[in-house]
């Protein structure tokens, strides 16, 4: 609880928590409230918004319900955002601990691969893996996990360099424990707690990406998107602006709460670390 | 001046089997591509089996996998990569083409949100704590959460569609047959929305580092000698604090030159500058997939030299880079 207290302290973290649980709320009852598709048409096409209360946002170019896509959108943003960025850290800290455990050849390796992968733009490759593999849910997450886990591996290889060398690791070796064993029971849950540390930037970098990408036509064509949204409102920027605008307030506000949520972490933690 | 030299050769070589990784994976998402180069000569020409058979044995695809592999890295030393099927053209003259102007783009953002930025975040570290700098660091970070091609989408709403201050798109006017300095100017017109899009993003992040380092540099102890000596406050910030502060930022600039080359993918498309970026889109839409690979080629290339130039500009600034490894 004191925890809880710690961590809503600050305005800051106060305003992210309460956004990240809006959109959590709106991700939730979006099927309920919008039972219907999305993408369905529901009205005229192009009706402004706060004008006709069936349709409070008004509809887009081919009469769609905007609130509904936009709660739908909230839905796939979310996904996509939280299992691209545990796919990141995972990968990460699994090389990154296999990195600095075995050390030699093995690291020599390992770092190389992890220097190509930041040398080559991560949006110009996930925009070549989606073109690639073809656009799903599935391919975008993973097209944006495989462009984020660099960060993850050169933290997480930073402190499993320095936990080797602890005793209760040389206690592991002499009773006989296999070393692939010691590098994720005993090294890798202690070296944990820096590479999540990165979590919220690697959360907001990814509803960024995919948003990016359904904006250049690479999303999922069955999924309502906020990036999609956006590309679609794009075309009629001049008479109905309004369409690009509000998925764009909405994916700012998301990826602001995100790190505000995410410094207020940090700072308790950094407070209760300074008091010990 | 031999410090930077050895700087140079020991990045020079791990640069090379960054590079040799990066043409390899390049290499596997090509082949994990459906379809092969024939097959997307013949959509466009035509022909029958035995015309792709044919083909295909005078292309060399119908070697082994790492005959094939072989064949890509002597082509590739030979700077040829490969004919785009879009273009029809050689891939190297089409991003030869385009690059310029990326590189005008790129340098013009990276020149705003470096200069504004370390601007800001002097003015905001300056007084750690103050009411400025806590605004200055919720605003950069609202800033920060915006994506650029939606703020893209906003300038181009307010600037060039209400006040029609700015061109809305492209990178000179067509047909206008300027010369010279007119020319120039019409280039920069077009210019300023693209670029204020792609660089106020990173200024953030720019403000956000500087901020932070000035802060650390104000708890060192030459500040305190400073102090003592008496110098005035703004001196202190100028030449000791922010000055000092200032080197963390450079090596920041290397990091975020490949970040920026994959921002302005979405920056050019947004405002139809023909560059890089937006020949990664057409690649994309004309499934040419050996474009789109050398284009990524070529960024990793550039991101290689970009980090060079800045380390050896680091070396240059910073007296300790590489004193150390005299005897090595």
């Amino acid at each position: 609880m004191s925890r809880l207290r710690r961590f809503l302290s600050t305005p800051e973290a106060v305003a992210g928590a309460l956004i990240l649980a809006l959109l959590a709320v709106m991700a939730l009852v979006a099927p309920l409230l919008f039972s219907g598709d999305p993408q369905a048409i529901a009205g005229p096409a192009l009706q402004p918004p706060f004008q006709d209360w069936s349709l409070p946002l008004g509809t887009d170019r081919l009469g769609r319900d905007v609130l509904a896509e936009l709660f739908h959108g909230a839905r796939t943003s979310l996904a996509v955002g939280l299992a691209a960025a545990a796919a990141a850290l995972l990968i990460g800290a699994v090389v990154g601990t296999l990195a600095g455990f075995a050390g030699g050849l093995v690291d020599e390796v390992l770092m190389r691969v992890t220097d190509a992968f930041q040398t080559v733009p991560s949006f110009l490759l996930a925009l070549a893996f989606v073109s690639i593999v073809g656009p799903s849910l599935g391919v975008v997450v993973a097209a944006i996990a495989l462009s984020a886990w660099t960060g993850p591996a050169r933290v997480a290889r930073a402190e499993v360099l320095s936990i080797r060398e602890r005793d209760y690791v040389a206690g592991a070796r002499v009773i006989g424990m296999h070393p692939l064993e010691i590098a994720f029971r005993e090294v890798l849950p202690n070296a944990l707690p820096p590479v999540l540390a990165l979590s919220s930037v690697i959360v907001a970098a990814a509803i960024l990406t995919e948003a990016a990408l359904s904006f250049l036509g690479l999303g999922d064509p069955n999924r309502v998107t906020w990036g999609g949204m956006i590309a679609e409102g794009r075309t009629v920027l001049r008479t109905a602006p309004f369409l690009s605008i509000v998925p764009g307030v909405a994916l700012v506000l998301t990826v602001l709460g995100v790190y505000l949520a995410g410094e207020g972490v940090v700072e308790s933690t950094a407070v209760r670390r300074s008091l010990s | 001046m031999t410090r930077a030299l050895r700087l140079l050769r020991r990045r020079l070589v791990g640069s090379v089997f960054v590079l040799l990784i990066v043409v390899i994976g390049s290499f596997l998402l090509l082949e994990a591509a459906p379809g092969d180069a024939v097959d997307a000569y013949i959509v466009s020409t035509g022909g029958d089996a035995g015309m792709i058979e044919l083909l295909r044995h005078r292309w060399g695809l119908d070697q082994s996998e790492l005959t094939r592999l072989a064949n890509y890295l002597w082509a590739l030393l030979h700077l040829d990569l490969g004919q785009s099927v879009t273009f029809s053209r050689p891939i190297r003259d089409v991003i030869l083409e385009r690059l310029p102007t990326t590189l005008i783009l790129m340098g013009s953002a990276t020149a705003l949100s470096f200069g504004l930025g370390s601007a800001l975040g002097i003015y905001a570290g300056a007084r750690p704590g103050s009411f400025r700098d806590r605004f200055l660091s919720v605003g950069s970070l609202a800033l920060y959460a915006v994506p650029g091609f939606w703020l893209g989408l906003v300038l181009i709403v307010v600037f060039a569609v209400d006040l029609r201050w700015l061109p809305i798109g492209g990178i000179e006017t067509i047909a206008s047959a300027k010369t010279g300095f007119s020319r120039a100017a019409d280039i920069a017109t077009h210019l300023v929305l693209p670029v204020s899009a792609l660089g106020f993003i990173y200024l953030a992040l720019y403000l956000r580092m500087m901020r932070a380092s000035m802060a650390e540099a104000w708890r060192q102890d030459f500040v305190l000698a400073a102090r003592a000596r008496g110098l005035t406050r703004g001196r202190i910030v100028l030449a000791h604090v922010a000055r000092n502060a200032l080197l963390p930022l450079v090596t920041m600039l290397g990091l975020q030159s490949a970040q920026m080359l994959g921002g302005s993918v979405v920056i050019e498309s947004v405002f139809a500058v023909p560059g890089l970026g937006r020949l990664a889109q057409e690649a994309v839409a004309g499934r040419d997939t050996p474009l789109l690979l050398g284009i990524i080629l070529v960024s990793a290339v550039l991101v290689i030299v970009i980090n060079l130039l800045v380390d050896l500009a680091y070396a240059f600034l910073d007296p300790r880079v590489g004193a150390g490894e005299a005897s090595a």
